[in-house]
């Protein structure tokens, strides 16, 4: 694994609350051109404040520091209007809720047109070509009459569509994917993921998708990162970490997945909930929940350290959880 | 499973109107409306979980309202135990309401927040008078003990609960009235996967303790795979498929639960497939397809698919699937 990696995101952390309260801790990944890198973790877990905290799109309370790399420049520290060639261009961004980004009183072209005008240099004619081109490639038919329509017309599935059409209208190289898929039907869904990775072979994009789904991560990503509380606790290829979970949380959440051939049988489960922000246990966090807990966890935090390039996991009992086997 | 059937219900209807203009009541066509189900038939059985799926829309929550009488539906008729449940009045529809028990998908909207949980227990347990009143503290430690809450519990609000805390406080509820029958919609939907995980072995554990007939209403086909003895599949409010668990995941008989399945992505990094699993979207329920309502987006659509909409018929041992073409997946002719 020689490649230099498109994005590198190093010891990331953002608060809120003048820092009392820590979202997003120490956190640090690389995506390698055209790689689909999940991002996992149960509601609150800091997966999108992570996504937000590298496009710098957080709210004036969040604090960010670290570093995010991206072709040889710090996003974190460039300058408001080198940061607004970048985003939304090189870098584009899909959110959960369609609704909430797209503009209600905008007609889907003009949304779509915005993007163009600020990434691209082509001329009114060639915007209104391209935005037909956009719409066809998202699969949207009869897309010069859709063009004129407002994003309220558009079903769910559609709008996810139009939202993924304009976040391709600056011919991005990196796309953030923040839960695209969770409030679609399964078929809807499935659509949808199937397009990203035709547009990622298509266009040599990476990815970086956040999902609470483990079969999302199955059947889509290359690798995986998956957080608790705020940090990174396990990294590797999906198979790797499918086969053989090295972290207790993993391993746990894996096994709370029902899967075929176990019809009727307790889940393997794990006991609690994830904690609030303000009440993070001290050591590991996951230790109250955790079957594998030991002296050290109560102590101190389990470092994220490699197992093999590209492979690492924050566990002080990695040996047993490793024994224990993969229960999918 | 082999249980005696508790409930049918028999070609249910239910029609939501729309407003409509002056014009149109003018023009003498029939009264536009959301057409939630068209002609639901099945059967649930006595000690058996049923496990509903379907897209968003399909008649899912309407079924299930149906089902415990929220919904009076306007077409067929619901049966319990041999009798109309829209026909039920005075002591035997209070022990229907009783025996029946709907547990919703919203813990948060469905608990009065001003109330501790010792009220809330007690209210359904006075309601249906279940217990003398010197009865009730002790029955509300049981109750809590059953769904794996502290005794303390009793003395806290809602809102000083996690997620699925709230929701075993529901299923306390519904279960303090002893029902024979729980109508679980979209019970663990909105929990997290690792207290999903919880919820759905807890009520794995009462059905066995206590003998509980379970309608699974879910559009998540893996848990409902898990959990459930029996599936219906449900399209534009109708039943396409109903059959066991184990036949219809591993061998359906309805293009729609085919591709329902090719859908939901696999737990399996090493089973992945490219291939887009069904075209197109959900038609509009208020004007419904001639036909068979799944012809707009079926891959083997015919002809008479267009013209003529296909009744359930039997595919194998309690097996039904509603399809012109009889030997769609059938295993031994597969390619
Ligand atoms: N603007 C904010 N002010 C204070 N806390 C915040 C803010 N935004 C997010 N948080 C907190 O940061 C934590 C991480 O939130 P985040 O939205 O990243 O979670 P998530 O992993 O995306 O969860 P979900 O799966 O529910 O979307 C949560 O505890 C959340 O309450
Ligand atoms: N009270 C109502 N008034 C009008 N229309 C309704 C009402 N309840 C349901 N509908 C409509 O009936 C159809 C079936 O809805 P229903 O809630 O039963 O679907 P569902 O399968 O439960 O969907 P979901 O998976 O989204 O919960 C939908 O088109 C819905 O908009
Ligand atoms: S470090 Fe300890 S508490 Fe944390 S996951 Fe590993 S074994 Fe469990
Ligand atoms: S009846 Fe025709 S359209 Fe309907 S599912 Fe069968 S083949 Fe497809
Ligand atoms: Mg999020
Ligand atoms: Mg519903």
């Amino acid at each position: 694994m020689t490649q230099a990696p498109a994005l590198e995101v190093r010891n990331l952390t953002t608060t809120f609350a003048g820092g009392r309260l820590t979202a997003v801790n120490d956190v640090s990944f690389t995506v390698l051109p055209g790689e689909v890198l999940g991002l996992v973790g149960e509601s609150g877990s800091g997966k999108s404040v992570t996504l937000r905290s590298i496009m710098r799109l957080l709210p004036a309370s969040g604090a960010v520091s670290g570093h995010v790399r991206w072709q040889g420049r710090d996003i974190l520290t460039m300058s408001d209007a080198d940061l607004r060639g970048v985003r939304g261009g090189q870098i584009s961004m899909i959110f959960q809720e369609p609704m909430t980004a797209l503009n209600p009183v905008l007609p889907v072209f003009t949304q779509i047109e915005e993007n163009l005008k600020a990434h691209t240099d082509l001329d009114r004619a060639a915007r209104a070509a391209r935005a037909r081109d956009l719409m066809d490639l998202v699969g949207i038919p009869d897309a010069a009459r859709r063009l004129k329509e407002y994003p309220h017309q558009f079903s769910g599935g559609m709008r996810q569509r139009v939202m993924i059409a304009i976040a391709l209208a600056g011919n991005p190289t990196l796309l953030l994917a923040d839960e695209p898929t969770t409030a679609l039907d399964v078929t809807i869904q499935d659509q949808i993921l199937k397009l990203i990775l035709d547009l990622r072979d298509e266009l040599s994009m990476s990815v970086v998708l956040v999902t609470h789904d483990l079969g999302v991560v199955a059947a889509t990503c290359d690798r995986i990162a998956v957080m608790y509380a705020g940090r990174i606790v396990e990294t590797g290829t999906v198979r790797d970490v499918f086969a053989q979970p090295a972290h207790a949380y993993t391993r746990g959440l894996l096994g709370s997945v029902p899967h075929a051939g176990t019809e009727r049988s307790m889940l393997l489960s794990i006991e609690g909930t994830p904690p609030p922000l303000d009440r993070i246990p001290a050591g590991c966090a996951f230790n109250p929940r955790c079957d594998f807990a030991t002296g050290p966890c109560r102590a101190r935090v389990p470092v994220l350290e490699d197992l093999a390039p590209g492979r690492s996991v924050a566990c002080f009992n990695r040996t047993a959880v490793t024994a224990a086997g993969s229960p999918v | 499973m082999t249980g005696e059937v508790l409930i049918t219900a028999e070609n249910v209807g239910k029609r939501f109107p729309l407003r409509q203009g002056v014009l149109h009541r003018l023009s003498g066509q029939p009264a536009p409306a959301v057409h939630a189900l068209n002609g639901v038939s099945l059967e649930i059985r006595r000690g058996e979980t049923l496990g509903i799926v379907g897209e968003s829309g399909c008649g899912k929550s309407t079924l299930a309202r149906c089902l415990v009488r929220l919904h009076d539906c306007d077409a067929g008729r619901i049966v319990f135990e041999g009798q109309d449940i829209a026909l039920l009045q005075g002591k035997v529809r209070r022990a229907f309401n009783r025996r029946v028990q709907m547990i919703f998908q919203d813990p948060y909207s469905s608990l009065n927040p001003r109330m501790k949980v010792r009220g809330i227990l007690g209210e359904a347990l006075g309601v249906h008078k279940m217990r003398p009143a010197a009865g009730i503290p002790g029955r509300i430690e049981e109750l809590l003990a059953l769904v794996r809450l502290n005794p303390d519990a009793a003395d806290r609000y809602p809102h000083e609960f996690s997620g699925g805390q709230r929701q075993r406080i529901g299923i306390a509820r519904a279960l303090a009235v002893e029902p024979e029958v729980l109508v679980a919609d979209e019970l663990v939907s909105a929990l997290d996967v690792s207290v999903q995980a919880q919820v759905v072995n807890l009520l794995l554990d009462l059905q066995e303790r206590l003998h509980l007939t379970v309608v699974f209403v879910a559009h998540d086909l893996r848990l409902v795979r898990h959990i459930s003895h029996r599936v219906a599949v449900m399209y534009l409010g109708k039943v396409v498929e109903i059959g066991p668990t184990e036949a219809l995941f591993s061998a359906p008989r309805h293009p729609y639960t085919r591709a329902l399945l090719d859908a939901a992505p696999e737990l399996d990094p090493a089973r992945r497939s490219r291939k887009v699993a069904a075209r197109g979207e959900l038609p509009s329920p208020i004007n419904l397809p001639q036909g068979c309502l799944f012809h707009t987006r079926c891959p083997h659509a015919f002809d008479r698919c267009r013209t003529e909409r296909p009744e359930l018929s039997p595919r194998g041992t309690g097996h039904l699937a509603a399809c012109h073409l009889a030997d769609f997946g059938k295993p031994e002719t597969r390619t």
